[in-house]
């Protein structure tokens, strides 16, 4: 069982939360035109690094968002940041 | 070259103290250059060399395998092999799939142990059961063999089966696909290595690929730890690391790596003699022939390239299969383990031409790759072959996800990807 | 044969005999035995079969090393499977059998099957069984494969408690290392925890005759009680069974016999491994035979429980650990004779008894061959956290080499043998002082399995896998030590390869000849030991498995005789009445449009948006234009998932300028809850938007049908319920006995509609209410089974059931946003993919059948009229309408919009029959029942 720090909360059970997906999607402004092409790498394209990641997940208990930066392959945890406080 | 299976060769061979076997496959030094270069040793691989062999005469061809063949995925899932699927295209495909294990211990000379004891997927209310009616007519139409069960009948199929009337997941029926089974999983791997080798294709293990070779804008080779080696079309099949091989090449795919763990008990005399799911805890459980019961369950929630297991999904998966066969809770486990596997948009293949010209992939398996892997390696090979998608294929390759034509049977069906 | 067990000495309590049996014969032990030390001082050997070739059996070790004596144990009336004897506690009454044989197992019918053996050897069944079938050989084989049989009977109550706990040193293993560190980080003011899974700590302190100048029993006691003084916590009978991420220990706690063990998931800040070492086989021919056991499992057996594993005992030893064991065992009255194994060929003589060992040609009477080929460090723990192992010479054992963080091995698991070095570096490890050097006096020559020995030289005891075996997969190059494994099945019987693994990657090596830790090890996984099932699901079962949502109501839906049943992870009144449930369907549906239904609609969502950009927020949320509702007022909309699909559908009303209240599908609140608050904080300024679900904190009860109006009229509630002054899709604010209430004017029937929401502790007084001013009309509760057959006659759709994860809101006939619709909204791209253009999208239609016919079947499809009938579409909600006299469906089918009026050839299970396309509503098509 993993330990995940929410920056509110603090470390919790892993089962409080929900992986909102990859940092750094910005979703098009769909008022304006979106080539399908754009679209898509929206919506499908991953990076899935294997070691460092950073990722946007959800306390569940909470409802916050905060930033994960984590080791994808040694679940080691190396950070987290509020969503609204990461700058990077 | 390998002496045949049999049981008369067996026989001879136990006379004489089984001196007379040969290798299962060569290790053979690899080449400069081959027509075609698999990467990745696993069911896919294998199977994709040894259609070459087959279907197409292309016998110079070379398998690189990082580690020992078979280590991946295909070494590590809980080996069940079924069509049970929704839509057109992907009975299509894992159909062609069953169907050629229904035929592969003599194709490959080698006892797959294919136990067609069929797969049995539990329903616990009227609307699955409905939802469950939608899927056998799909199926049956679709041209794949499917069963509607009910309460009673399925109590005498399966007399382990949690039937009390307050049972939290009551039990009101299953879908059965009786040509639905299990398969040693390593049997596949190590036939299809044997056949492959007997035919000429080049297994090279221990052969870890680091870069591609690209001229002109078009891939023509690998950078492997045991040197350059060329050839006209490359495709990977590395499950669990397809992103990570992407990126040297400069492609990105639609992928999100996930553990996905299993279970195997102390072996038991025969107490289940179906592939049991049950779609709504995501658990499942077979017993192998040496008596364990193999268990599985859903992805975990994390995404990962640890190989190894974690609590939390075991104990999701553990209830899972107490509730419905509560007798299994005094039997023991030995072992629990997890394999990376490949989860895109849709929970379907990709299978075809990347975006770097000669690289072809097929990934993108999630947890049902073994049960596909003779229909992953045809296909693959006509693709490596004839650089054209099979009709097969065709709806799997990735420029779906531009066209939105996704093929997503979990929001179809309902059933366990 | 007479007892084996010593007048005195031990740990066991002979004041307190209990009486067992094993395979039908009555013996008697004492309180503190194993099985298998109690069955050996009954003098038993034979105490199994092996899996392949059913070979008589006897015990290899004394704890989990014990591969060979499995029982399948009863106690009170139930009975365990597979239960390893070696570490099982003796109980009084407990009744046990021998697994895989038949009638027992110092007689076995199926130990013939052993002369057959030239034919069985690794991988036989890859070659063979292909012709004409595997399923003709493949029921043979798996009634012979297994070991003990599972009974039918479920245990009530066997559960495992789950703790959570925490410490700053976790010890695993009381031994002397584990009880010195332990005492030394307690008393330096660390909180401890020592797990040590016998039920009495020491390790293997008392095969000496002292410690640090005290009997080996005062030591362990001044231990312990020193440990308890500094307030260090020790667990004994518990299992340290694998480490997981972020240093998390799986810990099983073993209560008595038939009860599940109890989990203890312990985040440690630090663990100290000292799981101690056990013995390894040596390979010689007929090295499995019954007598032929770990000498320091018999030193264990004599020095725990007083037995004396034989009488004249050959003692076959490479290491400096014999000596005082030959003379322990001497001592207590066995004749013992030291055997050098490295002199020549060995092989054990004697078939069913032994008779002796020959070695080097050399025979030597013995009715026990007592074997040690090393110390073999327990570093699975380690390996668990990814730790490395190291290849050492001088100890010829993989022992700890770098560490995992937060983690550090003492004593044998270290492969610091000697006892005075092993208390050094466990008080220097624990008080985080430099670490002394591990050489000491062990020494041990190295004595490997050596290829192209005669006779049968067991390798992995109970799955029967020989030298020979490991020889044939060299030579058809399964030369990976994991396909090594894989092919013979060496390493993966219960003890998961804790006696066989060494001798099967050494014997490897030296067919290839290349260095052991070349080979490698195969991958360490947990559990250590095998673990019950119930481990690990835990409390997690029955109706505590995913527990239902209960309703605030419940206890009046039950005194109206309901039947409950679980809807959407809600528990909800399917129907009030008992008998016939579709009569009482049935009835309620007529009531409903006769006079009026009741329902309790709670579990619909009740998520509230407020904020200064609340409007906008909603208006991006939903496929719908929502910016232009008013005050008062409700819509029914879409909300899509991101690739255009429909992922919710509901009503949403508007409150005042910057307050909204959502009201999504019951099953799906969670969901959307999470939906809108990944929007909001990602892509709006969460400061100027604010999201609450009240969905448990509101309970609503719908008044449907024509007279709901006079039902609701009948509260005391200030408000005008007339059509004009309250129309269809309107909501107000009030009170009713002074307690605020919402009441909406939305419909999912299609009849005149009341939604009434008030918080959950005052919503008896108005179930109560309603239902007393029904009865006056005729109007009474209905479950949500009616409320499925009323939706469905009015062509409402159930997301999920009439729709499917590709529908697009223009599937169901909401086209107009997708062509209009300015602002961005979620998912809008989506809709004019590729895909959402595509002619043959299905469509929600409904079907009728000709008078006469039966229902459709749910789930039927629609085929064309091609020679090989194809899906164009299926039937998703069916009903025998009781409003309209004649059956009604709903469904999804290509081009459907187009198709109204068509027949369909209709597919179900093989029948055929037809339909009618026709639009999705049949009831009050003009809506004017709903605007009454």
């Amino acid at each position: 069982m993993q330990l995940f720090p929410c920056p509110f909360c603090g470390p919790r059970d892993e089962r409080e939360f929900h992986f909102a997906g990859e940092i750094g999607k910005t979703r098009p402004d769909t008022t304006g035109e979106v080539s399908a092409e754009d679209w898509a790498r929206y919506l499908n394209t991953q990076r899935n690094e294997k070691g460092r990641v950073r990722e946007v997940w959800m306390h569940l208990t909470c409802s916050e968002l905060f930033v994960m930066e984590r080791d994808s392959v040694t679940m080691e945890v190396l950070s987290s940041t509020p969503l609204r406080e990461d700058v990077e | 070259m390998a002496r045949r299976y049999s049981a008369w060769s067996l026989f001879r061979e136990g006379l004489r103290g089984h001196k007379g076997w040969g290798p299962a496959w060569r290790s053979p030094e690899p080449k400069k250059r081959y027509d075609v270069i698999v990467i990745g040793g696993g069911g896919h691989g294998l199977a994709t060399a040894y259609y070459l062999a087959k279907n197409h005469g292309i016998t110079n061809v070379a398998v690189l395998e990082k580690g020992w063949l078979g280590g991946g995925n295909t070494g590590r899932n809980t080996t069940v092999i079924r069509s049970n699927y929704f839509y057109p295209e992907s009975v299509a495909l894992y159909d062609l799939s069953l169907r050629l294990y229904e035929g592969l211990s003599k194709d490959l000379n080698y006892n797959v142990m294919f136990s067609q004891r069929g797969v049995t997927n539990l329903c616990h209310s009227e609307p699955e059961m409905e939802m469950a009616a939608r899927l056998v007519n799909a199926m049956r139409l679709n041209g794949t063999d499917a069963e509607l069960l009910d309460a009673d009948q399925l109590r005498k199929f399966i007399p382990a089966l949690n039937i009390r009337p307050d049972a939290r997941l009551p039990i009101h029926g299953a879908v059965l696909q009786p040509r639905g089974g299990t398969g040693r999983h390593d049997a596949v791997a190590w036939g299809y290595a044997r056949a492959a080798d007997a035919a000429g294709v080049d297994i090279i293990q221990n052969c870890e690929v680091l870069d591609f070779i690209t001229e002109g804008g078009r891939c023509v080779g690998v950078s492997t730890s045991r040197g350059d080696i060329r050839a006209d079309r490359i495709g990977a099949a590395v499950a669990g690391h397809s992103s990570v091989l992407a990126e040297k090449a400069g492609v990105g795919l639609p992928i999100t790596s996930y553990a996905l763990q299993a279970f195997v008990s102390e072996p038991l005399k025969p107490v289940l003699d179906t592939v049991l799911i049950s779609p709504v805890t995501g658990t499942y459980v077979s017993q192998s022939d040496k008596g364990g019961l193999v268990i599985g369950g859903g992805l975990d929630r994390v995404p990962s390239y640890g190989q190894r297991g974690n609590l939390p999904v075991q104990e999701t998966v553990m209830a899972g299969l107490t509730e419905m066969l509560p007798i299994l809770s005094k039997v023991k486990l030995l072992r629990h383990w997890a394999g990376i596997v490949d989860v895109t948009p849709d929970s379907s293949p990709i299978l075809g031409p990347s975006a770097l010209e000669g690289l072809y992939f097929n990934c993108g398996w999630g947890t049902g790759g073994f049960k596909a892997i003779p229909a992953g390696g045809y296909l693959f090979a006509h693709i490596l072959a004839t650089g054209a998608h099979h009709d097969i294929s065709r709806p799997f390759g990735a420029d779906r996800f531009t066209t939105g034509r996704l093929i997503d049977e979990g929001a179809a069906s309902g059933i366990a990807h | 044969m007479t007892s084996h067990r010593i007048t005195q000495g031990g740990l066991i309590d002979r004041s307190r005999p209990l009486r067992f049996s094993f395979d039908g014969k009555t013996y008697q032990g004492y309180e503190g035995d194993t099985l298998v030390s109690a069955l050996l001082a009954n003098g038993v050997r034979i105490m199994g079969r092996s899996f392949k070739y059913h070979r008589p059996r006897g015990p290899w070790g004394a704890w989990v090393d014990d591969p060979n004596a499995v029982f399948n144990v009863t106690l009170g009336g139930v009975e365990f499977p597979n239960c390893p004897g070696a570490t099982t506690m003796l109980r009084d009454g407990m009744v046990t059998r021998s697994v895989n044989a038949f009638p027992s197992a110092s007689f076995d019918l199926k130990g013939g099957l052993d002369l057959l053996h030239r034919w069985l050897g690794a991988g036989f069944y890859y070659k063979t069984f292909i012709w004409p079938d595997w399923h003709l050989f493949e029921p043979m084989i798996r009634r012979m494969a297994g070991l003990g049989a599972v009974s039918a009977e479920v245990i009530e109550g066997y559960a495992s408690d789950q703790m959570h706990d925490r410490c700053e040193v976790l010890i695993v293993g009381g031994g002397a290392a584990g009880l010195a560190a332990a005492r030394a980080a307690a008393e330096s003011g660390r909180d401890v925890v020592l797990v040590e899974d016998h039920d009495q700590a020491g390790g293997r302190l008392y095969q000496l005759d002292s410690v640090e100048g005290q009997t080996p029993q005062d030591w362990v006691a001044d231990q312990l009680a020193a440990i308890e003084a500094a307030g260090g916590r020790v667990m004994t009978r518990t299992t340290a069974f694998g480490v997981f991420d972020h240093r998390m220990v799986g810990l099983a706690q073993q209560g008595p016999f038939g009860y599940a063990p109890r989990l203890w998931r312990m985040r440690a800040d630090r663990i100290v491994l000292a799981s101690g070492a056990i013995d390894r086989p040596v390979t010689f021919a007929n090295n499995d035979r019954p007598g032929v056991m770990s000498l320091d499992g018999a030193c264990e057996w004599l020095a725990r429980y007083g037995v004396l594993a034989g009488r004249n005992i050959a003692v076959l030893s490479n290491n400096s650990f014999a000596a005082p064991a030959a003379r322990m065992l001497a001592e207590a009255g066995a004749e013992v004779t030291e055997i050098d194994p490295t002199t020549g060929p060995i092989r054990a003589l004697g078939s069913k008894r032994l008779k002796g060992i020959e070695v080097a040609g050399k025979r030597h009477p013995a009715d026990t061959i007592l074997v040690s080929g090393g110390m073999t460090p327990l570093v699975h723990l380690w390996r668990h956290a990814g730790g490395k192992l190291d290849w050492d010479e001088r100890t010829q054992a993989f022992l700890p080499g770098a560490a995992p963080e937060g983690m550090a091995a003492i004593g044998a698991a270290n492969g610091t043998f000697d006892l005075d070095q092993a208390l050094t570096e466990a008080r220097a490890v624990a008080r985080d002082e430099p670490r002394p050097d591990r050489a000491g006096d062990y020494r041990v020559k190295p004595l490997w399995p050596e290829p192209g020995s005669k006779g049968r030289q067991w390798i992995d005891f109970q799955h029967d896998v020989t030298l020979k075996d490991v020889e044939l997969a060299a030579r058809e190059n399964y030369v990976s030590v994991e396909h090594l494994k894989r092919y013979t099945t060496l390493g993966m019987a219960q003890d998961q390869g804790k006696t066989s693994n060494m001798a099967g990657l050494a014997a490897m090596a030296a067919i290839q000849g290349r260095p052991i830790p070349e080979v490698g090890t195969t991958t360490f996984r947990p559990p250590f030991v095998p673990q019950p099932i119930a481990l690990y699901s835990g409390p997690h079962a029955g109706q505590l498995y995913h527990p239902l949502k209960r309703l605030a109501l419940e206890p009046l839906h039950r005194a109206a005789d309901a039947a409950l049943g679980e809807y959407g992870g809600w528990l909800r009144p399917g129907w009030y009445g008992s008998g016939d449930p579709a009569g009482h369907v049935r009835a309620e549906v007529i009531k409903a449009r006769e006079t009026a239904g009741i329902l309790d609609a709670s579990p619909l969502g009740k998520v509230e948006v407020m904020g200064p950009d609340a409007e906008s927020f909603v208006n991006f949320i939903y496929y719908n234009t929502i910016k232009t509702l008013k005050p008062g007022h409700i819509r029914y909309g879409f909300m899509l998932t991101e690739r255009g699909n429909v992922m919710d559908d509901g009503v949403i009303a508007r409150l005042g300028p910057n307050r909204f209240v959502i009201s999504c599908s019951s099953s799906h609140t969670d969901h959307v809850r999470a939906h809108l608050e990944a929007w909001r904080q990602d892509g709006n300024d969460p400061d100027r938007i604010f999201i609450h679900d009240l969905t448990q904190q509101w309970s609503t009860l719908t008044v449907t049908g024509p007279k709901a109006r006079d039902i609701v009229a009948a509260l005391d509630m200030p408000l005008d319920l007339s059509a004009d002054a309250f129309p269809h899709m309107t909501l107000r604010e009030t009170t009713l006995n002074g307690t605020p209430v919402r009441v909406a004017r939305v419909s999912f029937t299609g009849d005149l509609s009341f939604e009434i929401s008030i918080r959950s502790s005052r919503a008896a007084d108005l179930w109560q209410a309603l239902c007393a001013a029904g009865e006056s009309v005729g109007a009474g509760p209905i479950g949500i089974e009616a409320l499925s057959v009323l939706r469905a006659e009015k062509g409402f759709i159930i997301i999920g059931k009439d729709t499917e994860g590709e529908t697009m809101p223009h599937d169901l006939g909401f086209g107009i946003p997708r062509q209009k619709k300015q602002a961005a909204f979620v998912g809008d791209r989506s809709l004019h993919m590729e895909v959402a253009n595509r002619d043959d999208r299905r469509q929600l239609v409904g079907f009728r059948v000709d008078p006469g016919a039966p229902p459709l079947p749910t789930g039927a499809h629609l085929i064309g009229d091609g020679d090989t009938p194809r899906s164009e579409g299926y039937v998703t909600s069916s009903y025998d309408s009781p409003t309209l006299g004649h059956p009604i469906a709903l469904g999804l089918l290509e081009r459907g919009a187009d198709r109204i009026g068509e027949r369909v050839a209709v597919w179900h299970l093989g029948q055929r029959s037809s339909a009618t396309v026709c639009a999705p509503c049949f009831f009050d098509p003009e809506g004017e029942r709903l605007n009454a």
